[in-house]
């Protein structure tokens, strides 16, 4: 018998393995130029054409940078952003949100310091930077900082005879009563996807703790206070009221017109609590990409009596650009050109956001988001949204929770001790 | 005689990629489950078993294993008797049989998130068609929808599972129906037996091992059961929905607890490696006992 020589099978082993191995350098095309790829989540009219637009006016003026957009729906760019930075290819430019995902981004050395190198735009910007900064250095830009609130549509609102918007939640009461005794749905909700749901939880804890409470929690991750506890029994009153779109459980946040969202956009219930993003969010889910157009209100969240927030406090967040640690100079210089006058002025015109540039804030055309503007700027302080601000292992945890407590089936000290404990987990 | 070398040469590629893309992700994830990590950065904080721990004594992850075997018992139950209706329905000369065959197989052939789209549309509370109909007839239909009320979601998810996996039981059962000799039948067919006695006592028990096999492929798809859970529930609402692999999704992508998240999967692993050796000993042994070795 002869023994044939065991390397041609070795051979085609390291073969296969070889082919998965093979990876690329991405970071210059083949002619030559910085390739800078980009991932935003504008991924509807007319801000996705607004952005390939703005790319393009970058290479005019760069001939030597080819830049990679890619728009994606939001979700979908969470989750490969994640998968990007565990395989350590991440995309140069991609988007913050701030908080404690970017101390963990920090942390793994994933995210470059841009104190200096975009110092003239930081200074710019003033305080809206602040959510992104980790022990005193500015690691993304923010582009859009807004604040939640109740958007409404002013046809419906009308048709229930409410003429005056609530400010406290014994008013909201009256109001979700009479939009319901009218015939019609008073609020929509995303609960399937828990962070829409749990926007009403954080709201009620900025109306019932002190801010030296709340900016205490973010760091020492304790919830012992009674205010967090107070703030379930308001939303436990709220959910109590019945005041949610059928299906509300399963509804998602803002994808499709059976989405929260796209209640609201068609007409099918007359408020929702959501951030900032919703007008361009709901121009997206109307036939004619209008969403409500001129038929769209917006208030703040109300105030609850007898609590120890500043009555003006928001709740709110925003989305930043940033550039990751390995990526080219040319990146840096895209990120500014994204923040410059011009950009975010038409940004702000086609109502993607709020724009952060004070030169921009003027250039918001649409009523609503420009009421939503001074409400942010009149602000004493815009608290990050919680699941943010905690990082997601804890922030998921307090989402989870607080849609068991929509389903009826956790009680607001579960809230506290469901939060505690995922913090504990951390320390 | 083939020689060592010739059986290493032919099987080598596959042996690679079976490394690769099974071994290699298992000891991976075995690895991950015993460090505290976020997901990106070096893996530094050991912790041991504790996040098997973790998994273990959490409530959510409890609620998905009972729910996993809801999905095993039932997918059986229920899929079990309508595969053999419909299969000996089809075997018999009717009209249009390779049509109705079609129309039987199509949900299977489909993908599962599409069937599961499709589905989350139908199942819309209020606007949906299966809400319109159902108001239509006078049958009332929960306010929170059928995928929205904690108590029926998961019935709603089996039946959907039901429908869409119908089709590969009709066709596997039709095709053990064709080694079913016909001149048995014949035999008992002259000494009078009716059509049913001949099912009852000739075609359902020479069906046996196809039934088991199926019944096996059944058993695993529904411990590892996550796309069409995804798609129409994420879980919800209230965690009544949550599987396995959608409490392992939801602990490693969305909460960034990826250690816990390979300790789960190790887990669903031990646990279908364990139904499936359970199952070959106990049950399949009979069918594979003149096999080849």
């Amino acid at each position: 018998m002869k023994r044939s020589p065991i390397i041609p099978a070795l051979a085609l082993v390291a073969a296969s393995v070889g082919l998965a191995a093979c990876g690329s350098d991405d970071s210059t095309s083949a002619d030559g130029k910085t390739v800078v790829t980009w991932w935003h989540n504008s991924n509807n009219d007319p801000g996705k054409s607004y952005y390939e637009q703005v790319a393009q006016d970058f290479e005019a003026d760069h001939p030597d940078v080819d830049i990679k957009v890619e728009a994606m729906q939001h979700e979908d760019m969470l989750t490969k952003l994640d998968a990007a930075f565990q395989s350590g290819d991440a995309p140069d430019v991609y988007m913050e949100r701030g908080g404690g995902e970017l101390a963990e981004h920090v942390d793994a050395g994933l995210t470059k310091d841009l104190s200096e190198s975009s110092a003239d735009i930081i200074g710019k910007l003033g305080g809206s930077v602040a959510g992104w900064q980790v022990d005193d250095k500015t690691y993304a830009l923010p582009f859009s900082v807004g604040v939640v609130g109740f958007w409404y549509s002013k046809s419906m609102m009308a048709q229930a005879g409410v003429t005056t918007m609530p400010t406290t939640w014994d008013e909201m009461d009256d109001t979700i009563a009479q939009v319901k005794a009218a015939g019609m749905e008073p609020l929509s909700v995303g609960a399937g996807d828990k962070w829409p749901a749990a926007h009403y939880w954080y709201y009620f804890a900025v109306r019932e703790c002190s801010q030296d409470v709340l900016t205490d929690a973010v760091t020492s991750l304790d919830f012992s206070d009674d205010c967090f506890l107070r703030a379930g029994q308001d939303l436990e009153h709220l959910v109590g009221e019945e005041p949610f779109n059928k299906g509300f459980l399963s509804t998602g946040a803002q994808d499709g017109p059976s989405s929260a969202s796209g209640l609201l956009a068609t007409g099918k219930v007359a408020m929702e609590l959501q951030g900032h993003w919703e007008p361009g969010v709901m121009q997206g889910l109307t036939d004619d990409g209008l969403g409500l157009g001129d038929d769209l209100g917006w208030f703040p969240f109300p105030t609850v009596e007898g609590g120890e927030g500043d009555p003006t406090a928001a709740l709110g967040g925003g989305d930043a650009w940033a550039v990751s640690e390995g990526a080219p100079d040319a990146a840096v210089d895209f990120v500014d050109y994204l923040l410059s006058d011009e950009v975010q002025q038409g940004f702000a015109e086609r109502d993607m956001g709020l724009p952060t540039n004070p030169a921009a804030t003027g250039s918001v055309k649409d009523p609503a988001l420009a009421g939503l503007i001074k409400v942010r700027d009149a602000a004493p302080y815009v608290q990050l949204y919680f699941d943010t601000a905690f990082g997601q292992s804890v922030g998921g945890a307090m989402n989870d929770e607080i849609a068991l407590l929509f389903a009826d089936q956790a009680s607001p000290e579960d809230i506290v001790s469901a939060t505690q404990d995922a913090a504990d987990a951390e320390k | 005689m083939r020689t060592a070398a010739e059986v290493l040469f032919f099987v080598s590629p596959a042996l690679a990629l079976f490394l690769l893309f099974v071994v290699w992700p298992i000891v991976k994830a075995a690895q991950f489950s015993l460090y505290r990590w976020r997901g990106f950065g070096p893996l530094s904080d050991f912790v041991g078993l504790q996040n098997y721990s973790t998994v273990l004594h959490d409530e959510v992850f409890r609620g998905a294993f009972s729910h996993n075997l809801f999905i095993v018992v039932g997918s059986i139950v229920l899929q079990l008797p309508l595969g053999l209706a419909v299969a000996l329905l089809l075997n018999r000369r009717i009209r249009g049989q390779g049509l109705l065959r079609t129309i039987v197989f199509v949900p299977y052939v489909l993908a599962e998130v599409i069937a599961a789209v499709v589905w989350l549309q139908l199942l819309q509370p209020e606007y949906g068609a299966v809400d319109s109909l159902l108001s239509g007839v006078g049958v009332p239909v929960p306010d929170q929808g059928w995928l929205g009320s904690p108590d029926r979601a998961l019935w709603t998810v089996l039946i959907v599972l039901t429908w869409k996996y119908l089709g590969l039981a009709v066709l596997l059962f039709l095709a053990g129906l064709q080694g079913v000799p016909q001149d048995v039948v014949e035999a008992a067919e002259i000494d009078g037996a009716s059509w049913w006695q001949v099912q009852r006592w000739i075609t359902v028990p020479l069906l046996g091992p196809t039934v088991r096999i199926w019944v096996f492929l059944s058993m695993i798809g529904s411990l590892q059961c996550f796309d069409m859970v995804w798609v129409l529930t994420g879980g919800g609402p209230a965690n009544s929905t949550t599987t396995m692999a959608t409490f392992l999704v939801n602990e490693g992508t969305k909460r960034h607890n990826y250690g816990i998240a390979a300790a789960a999967s190790v887990i669903l692993f031990v646990v279908a490696l364990f139904f499936a050796l359970a199952y070959q000993l106990l049950v399949l042994r009979r069918d594979t006992k003149g096999a080849a070795r």
